[in-house]
């Protein structure tokens, strides 16, 4: 079933979604809600995504409070209400 | 060790507390922390433990102070700007607290120094600034089993966790691999708000003062994540991954890797023209 949840966006991903922290988007699992956001935010699937289609090793996506790899990865299911945070790896300040 | 008069008015409100005391106290005056990066984290983070009374703080940095750096960079002052950042923080530490002793490592830390410069510290505290660092950093900690807290800004954002190698994850655990060259918010459109660096930089002192001084819960097992625009913080769970490349039982990392080669090469045509 589809399920309309909010997705917390990082800085480095807010160039796609015009400065927005937080999207909504439809789908019923991790691997839908992707494709929800880029058809929202293009650009957004190559950033989350490598060239084989995996979400890339510096990227994690949690659902509440838990990371998908340890749960089923991007078929994570998702229902009505949960919360989706995606957490880019992030370095230093500036020099 | 009995503390002087001096020492007794100097900690006065932190002796108080039920968790330090004066056994705490004198837990703190003997703690080593090392101290890697003297910029937005370190300096703020360095601050604070010397004001505590760490008896030992080593500041790890190769680069100079300019004026840019004040914006965050509270160690250093405008009379610094061209001097080794780790001489510029070693002067405002020794005058802000005779008790701890400054050792500074003026040097880039690679596979062939890391051990070394770790190896005399009860805890590093990780304030460097980019990927290839933290990685040989988080590494070099798992393998010589030294705590770490780590912490990373970006903007309005932070994350900060805290691994004791052999009993919660690490980095890697975390996110096992560097994004390549480019693709990382770091060389890419940056820019941090002062106070930001300074609210992680005080958590990574926190957690370091917490480990030291035995008491609390460490960020072990989670991540901090701080939002500064909308004020909040979250915590998201971090389980020790069984296929984690260094500090699972089959790694496929062990010897330390200098990423930064493959970065900086990278790092003009891919960077630099965003
Ligand atoms: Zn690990």
């Amino acid at each position: 079933m589809m399920a309309k949840v909010k997705v917390r966006i990082p800085a480095p991903l807010q160039k796609i979604t015009q400065n927005k922290q937080e999207v909504i988007a439809e789908a019923k699992n991790i691997k839908e809600l992707i494709l929800d956001l880029e058809k929202q935010f293009p650009g957004m699937k190559d950033r989350l995504l490598d060239e084989s289609g995996k979400i890339r090793r510096f990227i994690n996506f949690y659902v509440n409070d838990e990371d998908i790899r340890f749960l089923k990865q991007d078929e994570t299911q998702l229902v009505e209400g949960s919360e989706v945070s995606i957490i880019p790896a992030i370095a230093g300040g500036l020099k | 060790m009995a503390l002087t008069n001096e020492q007794i008015d100097r900690y006065s409100r932190q002796i108080i507390l039920p968790n330090v005391g004066g056994k705490g106290q004198d837990k703190i005056l003997k703690s080593k922390v090392l101290v890697i990066g003297t910029g937005g984290l370190g300096a703020p983070c360095s601050f604070y433990l010397a004001a505590a009374g760490v008896g030992k703080i080593g500041l790890v940095d190769s680069d100079k102070v300019e004026l840019n750096n004040l914006q965050r960079q509270i160690v250093h002052t405008t009379l610094d700007v061209g001097i080794p950042k780790v001489e510029s923080g070693k002067k405002r530490l020794n005058a802000l607290n005779p008790d701890t002793e400054v050792v500074t490592y003026n040097l880039r830390l690679d596979s062939g120094n890391i051990l070394d410069v770790i190896k005399d510290y009860d805890i590093v505290v990780d304030g460097s600034d980019n990927f290839p660092t933290r990685y040989l950093v988080n590494d070099a900690c798992v393998i010589a089993k030294k705590p770490l807290v780590h912490a990373g800004i970006f903007r309005y954002d932070g994350q900060i966790m805290t691994i004791l190698p052999g009993k919660g994850p690490c980095y890697r655990c975390l996110f096992p691999e560097p994004p390549p060259a480019g693709a990382v918010p770091s060389c890419q459109e940056g820019g941090i708000l002062g106070a930001v660096a300074g609210v992680l930089g005080v958590l990574q002192a926190n957690e370091a003062l917490k480990f030291i001084l035995q008491s609390g819960e460490l960020l072990s097992g989670r991540l901090l994540i701080f939002n500064a625009s909308d004020a909040s913080f979250r915590t998201v769970k971090v389980p020790k991954d069984k296929d984690c490349p260094v500090c699972s039982e089959h790694p496929t990392v062990t010897k330390l890797i200098d990423y930064q080669e493959f970065c900086s090469l990278k790092q003009n045509k891919d960077c630099s023209i965003k």
